[in-house]
């Protein structure tokens, strides 16, 4: 379940890695396959978008290649690790491949969690948590601040082009 | 550069030279460098040093209230949409404070496309202040002092889009593009949760034109607040902080007076210079009292002239606004503003406007009941500048401390 405001990750995002067991944090968990998180934040939504987006830094502060190959949220039933390609959206077969040491930075316009079918709003500040399984089997969660943004939006019905500059949220305030 | 820099001497580093590039910024920490005196011309700051210029955000106080005001404010008020109740309040607050931590020291916020904007903040800083309605909507207590002033009505001409507000951001810094970047994400996270009652721009001398410290001079070209005591003071600390008869999630925080105060300069051409010195009993040229000494000398309420005459005329505004322990007055942070003519304005004489100026007086005190009244009171029953100045805005609001970081400015009312 994602919690309605709580604390802001004003920093470093929470971190909590390298375990198969999602949800179990432990500080002196195996090295191995370790995904940092900065700045994650998530687009609100409204239940009639039924979609939305996460993205932040993954920092593969290990010295192997660490690839996440799925993300799950209480916040969505369905997420999915998406890249742009010329201007289109499309699943990033394989998941996201982070080279030991390196980082890849999830923005609009580019990689993304694409999170859909969601079953409530996501409102500006509410804190989402999110859990990216790696392809060795451990885990990495993170909490997203929920941001108004108008761009990202992706009119996705799953054959068509996704529209990423279209702007047709409602106006909010 | 690194080979360059070996040899810079501490004078080419302390003026700034173009060589002494980022060693330069080091060397001056986060203060300014002023004049030094004896010195030869000093170079430019053809480096970037003020632009890389970081205020820390986090703290006991909040940074608006501590540093020294920049050349350049954004005020922003925003009224509370009907449904923002008290966890939607706090978020609303938690996201504020992350833009603000950020972009003030030189980071871009969370979701912004346009970091780049973020990395020259050149002493920018964030000031949240509440209304007696947020407090209210947050379910804890108000200081009795939060909400409109009194009523003045020998001197207030106010206009309610220039006044209230629920809640009010200030932003200064000494670069206008970093302040309109953190408002920017100031007004976008805004959105869900309240809307913008009004924006009022000022500003000062632009960094570099003065020595660092000089008093500023509003558009009447007096030079504006000689007395007003500085962050670092200890009068400043005791006229400013908020103690124990403050609610506890005001202690250690402070208020804001911001009166938005209209200046007829076609009615001020029609002054001479004599007439201009007496109407606030200090010299033009450099601020010091007509009594005698420099800017920063006691004003001499008790002088007299050969005629027996008292030589500071008692409805001068430095013998109204005279308070004999400044850590019992208020402190005053004020920006000129220069706006467009409006449309179908009038001028005092009854032809159009061709100005419109004026100041954005904002003070922070302890007590707003307690020290702004009283001498907001003794000026609107005599102070000769009335004649050319006319308050037509006004909002109160409560400054709570700042915060640590993962906090957030406010988390006190939350408590």
């Amino acid at each position: 379940m994602f919690t309605r405001p709580r604390f802001l990750a004003t920093a470093a995002a929470t971190l909590v890695a390298a375990t198969a067991l999602a949800g179990c944090a432990s500080d002196d968990a195996p090295a191995a396959g370790t995904l940092e998180v900065t700045d994650p934040w998530v687009k609100t939504a409204t239940p009639e978008d039924m979609m939305s987006a996460a993205f932040g830094t993954l920092t593969n502060t290990s010295d192997e290649d660490v690839t996440v190959v799925a993300a799950t949220s209480d916040a969505s039933p369905e997420i999915q690790l998406h890249e742009v390609v010329g201007g289109e959206m499309q699943e990033k077969d394989g998941g996201f491949t982070i080279a030991a040491g390196e980082s890849l930075t999830l923005e609009p316009g580019g990689y993304h969690l694409m999170l859909m079918g969601l079953p409530e709003a996501i409102e500006a500040g509410d804190e989402v948590d999110f859990t990216l399984e790696l392809s060795d089997g451990g885990a990495v969660t993170f909490t997203a601040t929920a941001k108004d943004f108008d761009g990202a939006n992706e009119d996705y019905d799953h054959e068509d082009s996704m529209d990423m500059g279209s702007s047709e949220e409602p106006a909010e305030g | 550069m690194p080979a360059e820099s070996t040899g810079v001497s501490r004078r080419r580093l302390l003026l700034g030279g173009a060589a002494a590039g980022a060693g330069a910024a080091v060397t001056l920490g986060a203060e300014r460098t002023g004049l030094l005196p004896g010195s030869p011309a000093p170079a430019a700051d053809a480096t970037g040093i003020n632009g890389a210029r970081i205020v820390p955000f986090h703290g006991a106080r909040q940074a608006g209230v501590t540093s020294t005001p920049g050349a350049y404010a954004t005020y922003l008020a925003f009224d509370l949409l009907p449904d923002t109740g008290r966890d939607r309040l706090a978020a609303w607050l938690r996201l504020l404070t992350d833009d603000a931590a950020r972009l003030t020291q030189g980071r871009g916020a969370l979701a912004d496309l346009e970091p780049e904007l973020a990395v020259r903040p050149a002493g920018l800083t964030a000031t949240f202040g509440l209304g007696r309605a947020a407090v209210e909507r947050a379910g804890a207590e108000a200081p009795g002092w939060l909400g409109p002033l009194p009523a003045f009505p020998q001197i207030d001409a106010l206009e309610e889009r220039w006044s209230g507000g629920d809640a009010v951001v200030l932003l200064h810094g000494d670069d206008p593009t970093a302040i309109a970047h953190l408002a920017r994400m100031v007004v976008r996270d805004s959105r869900a949760f309240a809307t913008l009652r009004w924006r009022q721009n000022g500003f000062r001398r632009a960094y570099g034109t003065d020595p660092s410290g000089t008093t500023m001079r509003n558009l009447f070209g007096q030079v504006d607040g000689s007395t007003t005591p500085k962050p670092g003071d200890e009068a400043f600390d005791r006229a400013v902080w908020a103690g124990d008869e403050a609610p506890a999630w005001l202690r250690g925080g402070t208020s804001l007076v911001l009166r938005r105060i209209a200046m007829d300069l076609e009615g001020w051409d029609e002054v001479g210079r004599e007439g201009r010195e007496a109407s606030v009993g200090r010299r033009l040229a450099d601020g010091a009292p007509l009594t005698g000494g420099g800017e920063h000398d006691a004003v001499d309420l008790e002088k007299t002239d050969e005629r027996g005459f008292t030589v500071i005329n008692p409805a001068a505004h430095a013998a109204r606004s005279h308070v004999s322990d400044p850590g019992q007055g208020i402190v005053r942070i004020g920006f000129s503003y220069d706006d467009p003519v409006e449309e179908g304005a009038l001028d005092s004489q009854g032809r159009p406007a061709v100005s419109n100026v004026g100041l954005l007086f904002g003070s922070w005190q302890r007590d707003v009941a307690a020290q702004y009244v009283p001498m907001q009171e003794r000026l609107a029953q005599a102070d000769l500048l009335n004649t050319w100045t006319t308050p037509i805005g006004s909002g109160v609001w409560a400054i709570p401390p700042g915060c640590e970081e993962g906090g957030f400015v406010g988390e006190g009312l939350f408590a």
